[in-house]
């Protein structure tokens, strides 16, 4: 299925991150945002309720974020592609209802505009540290998808991305933008309606009587339908069997959580999406994800000119976390540097999927290129003439 | 069970009931069967399209009540019954959509979500049953236990003046406020008949007996007691100003219809207001 | 410092997990409890509801979790000592809570009897599935201290060592208990108010004109005050320098080089050897180790009498801080054993920390469980043999299939 042509703005414009996620989301079909204020993500609302009235989208401003997001996983069930955006403090606030939508597998989209934290933290200035957040931060055992774009023409692309996996495995999906990649503006090319792919929402057909709202198939993703389509379905956050009913007993706890969590990590090997470059040959590689990509590259580049083989592996999805490359990769290089804009949390990934093949060097960003910069590739220097099997994170601190 | 049986055997609104669920875990003397009866029984009045009909509620005992009525329903979080609700109904106008749920639920922790929506006037039908305790969690009190009342979580007695619902309703700009006690069942159907078919934000309140823990706690006797107790001690003073409508501890109990006013609903506003 | 004799019920009980809570942390001087109703922690605040008047505190039942973590961290900057308890839902509301008390470095304890997940799940069983949120649960970065007790008499004297923990590092620790324990009615012994050790708030006793409310001593913690003495503070969670003031309309440099924030996080890691502990048994020539943590210790135990029975030398290790995790022990004990066997009653979250220290030295096994009970010790017991039994080496994380699992899905 492709776009449908109303929500499509095709052409080149010049367009900040926010604007094009907004963009993303109409051409994907979502015709409904709902959102609680917060620096920095009100442009995204702003774009998008520019254009609500040509597209037929609604948008919608709740009393905070809790609500919010509520009212997506509400607008969803009645087969609205549904969106919020929020930052660092509101996503905290959204962790209830992000159980929520894992445990009834609603499709929807949070964005997720991260700004420096803990707390208030500095409304105005980008970071990463809502990433493990975005893995671990509701309770009870889940899995979530996290994609990470890195300019606006990936706002937009991953934007559409996002919707699509949504769909395919209802579930909620999250964008871990930040404030840089939102305020940056670049030329974003949309393409005709007919050349953007859309994952339509997995309809039940059968007889009515016999839908029942979770029994599922190979792909472990049950089939949804509509509220008012005579259904007549009941769905809960308590932990349920097929008909969607209440039921406390472990076989069901058991079967409910082994298959919410499996519906994603079984199918890991298909939503995992990460770019390489000169990987091959690679004594050190690079590992980023998001604004830091952009820096990371430019050390690269550097490194490369000064002779040393570095290589570099972006994460565009976080999560699911790409365990089997890094393994692999960790048995034919040196080590890896991971720069972020946070004190350290991809970074622990890495080195969990090193299984002590690679060292691994964090460099905390602090958004500032030239300093970046100059730390990420002292890293890489420093990471080369260091002894194998370190068995910690290192942290070479600024000289 | 039921299948077995003639037609003039089944119970009435069987077909309205998720039959496969029942028996409910509703505690004999509980209110909350009675309402929902009632809110069946309003339905069927209207003639409401059974496909159109959205029920959400959130947690508690009276938020069990999604999962027992057959209709398009939902279990969702704890006060947040209302925003679901208000998702649902904006994206879908045409959905006749009723939030069910218990005291707590919708006026303590959903009670900035219940001042908002009435301040907007979101076109929802909301049932509260009020039994004056958090009862599915073991009997703790609640924003509506009166004055001096016992609960696990007041030992010394409540000394927290409680909620007064239909007032906080009407203060945030509700367009239909009522308040019943489980006992005036045709009453309360015919409010609720009303509630639904007003435009804009309706709130029933259902004064409730909680056999297992409020009155069980407070040495008031059984369902059947309180019952008793409110046919005694209830006096109907429609259009009663709401400010008088506050509820003391074991006495007078005033019921009827406080609030019928007109005010433009949400999504008409938005119409207007995005043209 | 020794407890105060008054807040101290000394003697010798039959109680649960939850209201073994109740006691420690009036022993531990607790002042304040702020809550929501929440299966399974209810008797907890109702058994503290009940001892206020006679210690001096003061009991509040909130609207919800959100107003209760407020008011928490609210009356701890009143001086007092406080709390709040709650599970998994209520948890997840408290995040934002958490890391406005994170980032104002305020001392307060958070008990978690954590329940089958994930969303409404299963109210009145048990789980341990919260373990990852509470070390990641809020955005930005932070550091925590989280605590696991196996039993009322642990509920009892871990709310007290948390309590001590908040005040010594100024941050908030959590008590990652479980429905299994908290319901579970076992003797408890409370000793007198002189056996008992105290943490007390560390206040600030210079001139009032030169505090500076995040100025740290020298092990990476600020003295405190509290409101209501003089001192005029500013409190804010936007980022803040030592003396409280946001850093809003400052450049980058100017805000890294004054900012606390990298100093968060600092605190529990350069202390970290402090504050872990752990509980080792026959790990010496131990050829399987099976680190486990709160009610699934105790289920482990049995399984590893089968093992040892059985002939295969397993070691125990159990977590009494789960947070900060003991990194280095992990990393050594790796160099020594086959494997490592993880029962957690989740689908994986502790494993992988001890798959991140092990460094690919030892297999790493997970016996999961989705919660709504505990593990069959058979299931342990198994997997401790498939480990010792072993000859490859594994990649990654190993899901050991059990018995309840088989029984569902064949």
């Amino acid at each position: 299925m492709t776009a449908e042509p109303k929500g499509v703005l095709t052409g080149t414009h010049e367009l900040s991150g926010s604007q094009a996620c907004a963009e993303g989301a109409l051409a994907a079909g979502c015709r409904f945002l709902c959102v609680y204020p917060i620096v920095p993500a009100k442009d995204v609302s702003e774009r998008f309720f520019a254009r609500a009235k040509e597209v037929g989208a609604t948008f919608v401003q709740m009393e905070d974020e809790i609500s919010a997001l509520a009212v997506v996983l509400g607008a969803s069930w009645t087969g609205k592609k549904s969106m919020t955006v929020t930052s660092g403090p509101g996503f905290s606030l959204m962790m209830e209802h992000v159980g929520l939508g894992v445990m009834l597998e609603t499709p929807c989209v949070i964005i997720d505009i991260q700004r420096v934290g803990p707390s208030e933290g500095l409304p105005n200035s980008p970071s990463q540290g809502d990433i493990m957040q975005a893995r671990w931060g509701s309770h009870g055992d889940y899995e979530v998808i996290a994609l990470s774009p890195n300019s606006p023409q990936e706002m937009f692309n991953l934007t559409i991305k996002a919707f699509n996996l949504s769909e395919k495995y209802r579930t909620p999906v999250m964008i871990m933008s930040d404030a840089a990649v939102a305020r940056m503006k670049e030329e974003v090319i949309i393409p005709p309606a007919n050349q953007i792919k859309i994952e339509p929402r997995r309809y039940f057909k059968g007889p009515k009587e016999k839908y029942l709202p979770y029994k599922w198939g190979e792909d472990l993703v049950p089939p949804m339908v509509n509220i008012g389509e005579g259904y007549r379905f009941h769905v809960t956050g308590l932990t349920h069997n097929e008909k969607g009913y209440p039921v406390m007993s472990d076989e069901c706890q058991e079967l409910n959580v082994h298959r919410l969590v499996n519906k994603i990590r079984r199918n890991a090997e298909k939503i995992v999406e990460v770019e390489e470059n000169k990987t091959d040959d690679a004594e050190i590689i690079v590992v980023s994800y998001g604004i830091t990509s952009k820096v990371a590259l430019k050390a690269v580049d550097q490194a490369r000119k000064n002779g040393i083989k570095v290589g570099h592996l972006r994460l565009i999805t976080v999560w699911p976390f790409p365990d089997k490359r890094i393994s692999e990769l960790a048995k034919r290089t040196r080590g890896f540097v991971v720069p972020e804009m946070n004190y350290g949390q991809i970074a622990f990934e890495l080195e969990r999927c090193s299984h002590g093949e690679a060292n691994v060097a964090f460099v905390h960003c602090k958004g500032k290129e030239v300093d970046d910069l100059k730390n990420i590739f002292h890293a890489i220097r420093n990471l080369l003439t260091e002894k194998t099997g370190r068995e910690e994170i290192i942290e070479y601190r600024n000289e | 069970m039921s299948t077995e049986m003639s037609k003039e055997e089944r119970h009435p609104i069987e077909s309205w009931l998720r039959m496969d669920r029942i028996p409910h875990i509703w505690c004999p003397g509980c209110g909350i069967g009675t309402t929902l009866t009632a809110v069946i029984a309003a339905l069927e009045k209207i003639e409401a399209n059974p496909d159109e009909v959205c029920v959400v509620s959130g947690i508690g005992c009276t938020g069990r009540a999604a999962g027992y009525l057959k209709f398009d329903s939902f279990h969702t979080t704890h006060g947040r019954a209302i925003p679901f609700a208000t998702g649902i109904k904006l994206a879908n106008p045409k959905l006749k959509v009723m939030v069910i749920s218990g005291d707590g639920d919708l006026v303590a922790i959903g009670g900035n979500h219940f001042v908002h929506a009435a301040r907007r006037n979101i076109d929802l039908t909301v049932i509260c049953v009020n039994n004056f305790i958090y009862a599915m969690t073991g009997g703790q009190v609640a924003p509506t236990t009166p004055l001096t009342a016992y609960s696990t979580t007041s030992p010394y007695g409540n000394f927290e003046p409680p909620a007064n619902i239909p007032r906080l309703a009407e203060a945030a700009g509700a367009v239909y406020v009522a308040r019943w006690t489980a006992l005036h069942v045709r009453r309360l159907t015919k409010s609720i008949v009303e509630a639904i078919q007003k435009p804009g934000f309706s709130v029933v309140e259902v004064i409730s007996p909680c056999a297992q823990y409020y009155s069980r706690i407070n040495r008031l006797g059984d369902g059947l007691d309180m019952m008793k107790f409110y046919h005694q001690n209830s006096l109907i003073k429609h259009m009663e100003p709401t400010e008088n409508l506050d509820i003391q501890y074991q006495e007078q109990i005033i019921v009827g219809k406080f609030v019928d006013r007109e005010r433009v609903p949400f999504t008409e506003l938005q119409k207007e207001g995005c043209n | 410092m020794k407890a105060n004799p008054k807040d101290v019920f000394s003697g010798t009980y039959y109680i649960d997990g939850d209201v073994a809570c109740a006691y420690g942390a009036a022993a531990a001087g607790c002042k304040f409890l702020a809550g929501y109703p929440i299966t399974p922690s209810t008797e907890a605040a109702e058994a503290f509801a009940k001892l206020a008047p006679q210690i001096g505190a003061m009991f509040i039942q909130m609207e919800d979790e959100l107003g209760s973590i407020v008011a928490v961290l609210g009356a701890s900057w009143a001086g007092k000592k406080s709390m709040t308890i709650t599970s998994g839902p209520g948890f997840s509301l408290m995040m934002e809570g958490i890391g406005f008390g994170a980032a104002l470095e305020t001392p307060f304890v958070i008990i978690n009897i954590q329940r089958g997940g994930p969303s409404t799940g299963v109210p009145t069983r048990t789980g341990q599935a919260d373990m990852m949120q509470a070390r990641w649960g809020s955005h930005g970065d932070y550091e925590i201290i989280a605590l696991s007790p196996d039993s009322p008499q642990e509920s009892f004297e871990f709310t007290i060592k948390a309590f001590n923990l908040a005040e010594r590092y100024r941050v908030p620790v959590m008590l990652m208990s479980d429905e299994c324990v908290g319901h579970m009615t076992e003797k408890v012994v409370i000793p007198s108010a002189s056996e008992i050790e105290v943490e007390p708030r560390r206040f600030y006793h210079g001139p009032k004109d030169q505090y500076l409310p995040f100025k740290p001593d020298r092990d990476l913690v600020p003295p405190m005050v509290k409101a209501g003495e003089g001192y005029r503070l500013h409190l804010t969670g936007l980022v803040h320098d030592e003396n409280g003031y946001p850093l809003l309309d400052c450049d980058i440099d100017e805000v890294n080089q004054k900012s606390t924030t990298r100093r968060l996080v600092d605190k529990i890691r350069a202390n970290a050897d402090k504050i872990i502990e752990i509980k080792e048994d026959s790990l010496d020539d131990a050829e399987v180790v099976v680190v486990s943590y709160g009610i699934t210790s105790r289920v482990a135990l049995k399984g590893i009498e089968q093992a040892r029975e059985y002939g295969i030398k397993v070691g125990s290790l159990r977590l009494v801080t789960v947070w900060p995790f003991p990194e280095k022990r992990i990393t050594e004990l790796a160099h020594k054993i086959k494997g490592f066997v993880v029962p957690e009653i989740n689908y994986g979250q502790i494993v992988f920390e001890v798959e991140r220290c092990s460094h690919g030295k030892a297999n790493v096994v997970l016996v999961p469980h989705g919660g709504a009970g505990v593990h069959n010790p058979d299931d342990i017991f198994e997997a401790i043999k498939q480990v010792a039994k072993n000859k490859e080496k594994y990649e990654g994380v190993v899901e050991y299939r059990t018995s309840l699992e088989r029984l569902i899905f064949g």
